[in-house]
């Protein structure tokens, strides 16, 4: 008996045919001739930078246009630095507050079963959608002269608006979602089996979670933290309501670039505002850090 | 350590998980919790270990009530099916968890730690591991290292929740064999939760079958597969052939056709039938209690498994020896070496 071979061709020429194919098929995925390609992609790229990239070199060009002393005298004006540290002040507060609420709130809804849980992550992300402005207006109907409690407030000679209290109070609320919604799926994701293993092997409530529930969430807590600052210290809407603008008192970086600018004071105002421009691109670079650190943690959770 | 679980009911919402349950557990025993899932076996050992709680009913270890305790301190080692490492920590670490989170008056100074985790690796022959973090282990590893850190504590009672149902065939019969011989070591009061029978018959000394929240029979390996109480037992355990028989009048009749097959002391009304695959006997067309047309036959290493359309139009899979080879198209009897009829539809 013979073999028959149907077409006698060397090995070679198939296998490159074989790739020339999966090659092809690769490209008939991205229908797109290229020259669409390249119009997209420079599209994206053109619509980047005159919104994003060229505003952020204009801040610093106005901040340094009267050259490098006159934007460090800006800085060292007392009103800048006041507007500094306030600005700092608050953002300290609202951060430390929403990361203990955040953590209390993420704890509830991703460990434990209650009626009302959607309605409280709809809550949660009220500040969301509302406008800043309204909540600054809540606070000065709560605690104005003539809110709810701004008689009592008054007999008692406790400042909350038109002061550092309001302002922070004000900061927090806008605040809130960020740790919450950081560390929400996250929570979720992981579940409670690594805390129910930590009691059984005879862990109190505390050591569970400090030595189970924080380490696993922390790059979380910190991605939260970080968007929380962000936020914090660039609020502008409901801060401005309740602050009252008293210079060298009440006002943020924020409000502060507003005035100058106002007043015609470019290089002061660029000055400040290139402070919050560094603010956001460190934060930038630290949410990339930190996000390759989340995707990694997932890595580790595969069973 | 004994363990008396008394009336317990658990429910979800309008589901039951336990619907009284009754269960004693011996000293030393290991014993398998088997049914399918839904049965409500995880949720009696997640109650045992006190992570859950029941609706109402004890539980009581060695005459003492065990609801009253939290899971911290019943000094009860449980092993998930997902291991639930603590996966920010190594090898090492998660083993000795249980031993660092000890109340400072009783807890172990560092290098009396260091050697009873040494020592715990070494018994589940994994030492070499022990910087490693979760992540790096395979899991057949990793559920070895969730067992060495259950025990780390010295617990009571150990309570393993579908300890290899996520482990592939072959590491799962490797570590199936490895928990017996271990068990026969440390010889500690342990339950584990299974829904594969042939799991359960093999590492058990007895074995609680489950269905709906409710014990179907307790029983060494044998009894249960041997002398099956329920029907539910019968088709859950092992292969079976189940047919539906009306007994009136002192005869079986399968559809229309009266059996040739002892109808004494057996209830009128609807029945099952149930045989083992392996019980019915292949004869001459003629001969036997079934008459039966083979559809369809596959062979597995010692027997051949065939497909067989009986008379009475219900179709059956037998599995017969291969002495004589059996073809699709081929009319053959089938006798009943052994047989369980069970009342109720």
């Amino acid at each position: 008996m013979t073999m028959q071979i149907a077409e006698p061709v060397s090995l070679t020429p198939p296998d490159a045919r074989a790739r020339a194919h999966a090659a092809a098929a690769r490209d008939s995925l991205r229908t797109e001739p290229p020259a669409v390609r390249v119009v997209i992609i420079a599209l994206a790229v053109l619509f980047l930078s005159v919104f994003v990239v060229l505003p952020l070199v204009l801040v610093f060009a106005q901040a340094f246009s009267k050259g490098i002393l006159a934007y460090f005298a800006a800085l060292a004006n007392p009103e800048a630095l006041s507007a500094i540290k306030l600005t700092l002040l608050v953002a300290a507060i609202s951060v430390g507050l929403n990361l203990v609420f955040g953590l209390v709130a993420a704890w509830a809804i991703a460990k434990f079963e209650f009626p009302g849980k959607t309605f409280l992550i709809t809550l949660i992300d009220l500040p969301f959608s509302v406008s800043p402005v309204i909540s600054g207006l809540v606070f000065v109907l709560l605690f104005g002269a003539q809110g709810y409690f701004g008689g009592w407030l008054r007999d008692h000679d406790i400042q909350i608006l038109f002061a550092v209290p309001g302002i922070a109070l004000a900061t927090t609320f806008v605040t809130f979602p960020f740790v919450a919604r950081a560390l929400i799926p996250l929570m979720q994701e992981q579940g409670t089996q690594e805390e129910e293993a930590a009691v059984s092997l005879g862990a109190s409530g505390l050591q569970t979670f400090f030595r189970v529930t924080l380490p696993n969430i922390k790059w979380g807590v910190l991605y939260g933290v970080l968007l929380c600052n962000a936020r914090a210290m660039g609020e502008f809407g409901a801060v401005s309501v309740v602050s009252g603008h008293i210079r060298g008192e009440t006002n943020t970086m924020p409000l502060l670039v507003e005035i100058l600018y106002n007043e015609y004071q470019f290089v002061a105002a660029f000055a400040i505002a290139s402070l919050l421009a560094m603010l956001a691109l460190i934060t930038l670079i630290a949410k990339t850090v930190l996000e390759h650190h989340l995707d990694e943690g997932q890595d580790v959770n595969d069973h | 350590m004994t363990i008396e679980v008394k009336n317990l009911v658990k429910k979800f919402g309008s589901f039951k998980a336990l619907d009284g349950v009754d269960l004693k557990v011996n000293d030393g025993e290991l014993l398998a919790l088997l049914g399918p899932s839904g049965s409500g076996k995880t949720t009696l050992l997640r109650i045992i270990a006190g992570l859950d709680w029941p609706d109402s009913g004890d539980v009581a270890f060695n005459g003492e009530d065990a609801l009253a305790q939290g899971a911290r301190e019943r000094h009860v080692g449980f092993v998930f099916q997902h291991y639930a490492l603590f996966r920010h920590m190594t090898v090492f670490e998660n083993v000795a968890f249980g031993l660092r989170v000890q109340p400072r008056a009783v807890r172990k100074d560092e290098a009396a730690i260091r050697a009873r985790v040494k020592e715990l690796l070494d018994l589940v022959q994994l030492d070499w591991l022990a910087d490693r973090y979760p992540s790096q282990l395979s899991g057949g590893q990793r559920q070895r290292i969730a067992l060495a850190r259950a025990l780390a504590i010295e617990p009571r009672i150990l309570l393993l929740d579908e300890p290899f149902g996520a482990l592939d065939a072959k590491v799962r019969k490797e570590l199936r064999r490895w928990l017996r011989s271990l068990h026969h070591e440390i010889n500690v009061t342990s339950i584990f939760v299974t829904h594969d029978q042939e799991e359960a018959l093999e590492v058990a000394n007895r074995v609680v079958v489950m269905d709906k929240g409710r014990i179907e029979q307790i029983g060494s390996p044998d009894d249960v597969y041997e002398t099956p109480a329920t029907a539910f037992v019968h088709g859950f355990i092992g292969e079976s052939i189940e047919l539906p028989i009306q007994v009136e009048g002192g005869v079986i009749r399968l559809g229309d056709q009266p059996l040739a097959l002892a109808a004494d002391g057996l209830a009128p009304g609807a029945s099952k039938l149930f045989v083992r695959r392996h019980d019915m006997l292949v004869g001459p067309p003629g001969s036997g209690t079934f008459e039966g047309a083979v559809q369809h036959v596959r062979n597995f290493g010692p027997v051949q498994r065939a497909e067989v359309a009986l008379s009475g139009g219900e179709t059956i899979e037998i599995d017969a020896p291969r002495d004589r080879e059996l073809r699709a198209g081929d009319t053959i009897g089938l006798n009943p070496r052994r047989y369980r009829i069970y009342a109720g539809a």
